[in-house]
């Protein structure tokens, strides 16, 4: 289940801000399949489609679960943090 | 209420009783049914991408990377002008029409005038720079890289005198439209773009 919590076990961290569409998925997904089943991997970006896409991509997937998504403001500009566990191989 | 008047108003029985074992028996046969079907894996998706504009040759390589995010199959068929996706040189160099597209910021007449298409080329290349978009070239190498088999046509690539080598790497040739069909016959998403 999503919550805005921030998890803290995060393992490892990508930044795809200034990154537009389909970026972020593509990105998230190749970081993925270098994890370990356990791994929490925090997304950075800040394309605002990158909510529902990681979301709708997640849901999906039955390798990974999205356990929260957040968001932050970083010199002015929003910036969201989603945080994806690989949970299967 | 006297419960004969109750009887006379109630709707009429059924003549005859379900048969509950009969019905719970069709219901384990369909279950154990279920059970059988087999899995047909992951999702596939054929694309046949014929545009080589800088606009056009964006949705194909969208989706097919996202795609292959999804773990689909994906295949993109390239022909006609799509070569030019695959072409390493001219992927880096693809041009927008200004004429005739009435979403460009700028009058069809201008667009016209001798380097209309120069000036419509470098507002989209600034703007793609401007907002993070990936290039062509990115893209293409990010789908090969996620297992996306981007196909080059061969009669399409004789007709316009392309060598094989000036494809990217990784890139699928000596294939035809009998190859591009029985991806499409196969596939749960078929797309002409």
């Amino acid at each position: 289940m999503t919550t805005d919590t921030t998890p803290d076990d995060v393992t490892e961290t990508i930044d795809v801000t200034g990154e537009s569409c389909p970026m972020p998925v593509v990105r998230t997904k190749q970081a993925v399949d270098d994890m370990a089943v356990g791994d929490v991997l925090e997304v950075l970006a800040t394309d605002s489609g990158s909510v529902s896409d990681i979301d709708g991509w997640a849901g999906s997937l039955e390798t990974v679960s999205l356990l929260a998504q957040t968001e932050s403001t970083e010199n002015g500009q929003t910036v969201y943090h989603h945080f994806v566990e690989r949970v299967d191989e | 209420m006297s419960s004969e008047s109750a009887t006379a108003d109630a709707p009429e029985e059924p003549t005859t009783e379900p048969d509950i074992a009969a019905l719970e028996e069709r219901i384990e046969a369909l279950e154990a049914a279920v059970d059988t079907v087999p899995d047909d894996g992951p999702k596939s998706m054929t694309i046949i991408a014929t545009q080589g504009s800088l606009d056009m040759a964006y949705p194909p390589l969208i989706l097919a990377s996202t795609a292959a995010a999804f773990g689909w199959d994906v295949t993109v068929f390239h022909t006609f002008w799509g070569l030019d996706i695959l072409h390493e040189e001219r992927s880096r160099d693809l041009r927008v029409s200004a004429v005739g597209n009435p979403s460009m910021p700028m009058p069809n007449l201008l667009g016209a005038l001798p380097g209309g298409d120069a000036l419509a080329t470098w507002y989209m290349n600034r703007e793609i720079a401007d907002n993070g978009t990936a290039t062509i070239a990115e893209l293409v190498e990010t789908s090969l890289e996620m297992g996306v088999d981007l196909q080059a046509c061969e009669m399409t690539t004789e007709l316009f005198d392309y060598d094989h080598a000036a494809f990217y790497d990784g890139v699928t040739t000596d294939v035809g439209a009998a190859t591009a069909l029985q991806h499409m016959a196969d596939a749960d998403v078929q797309l002409l773009v």
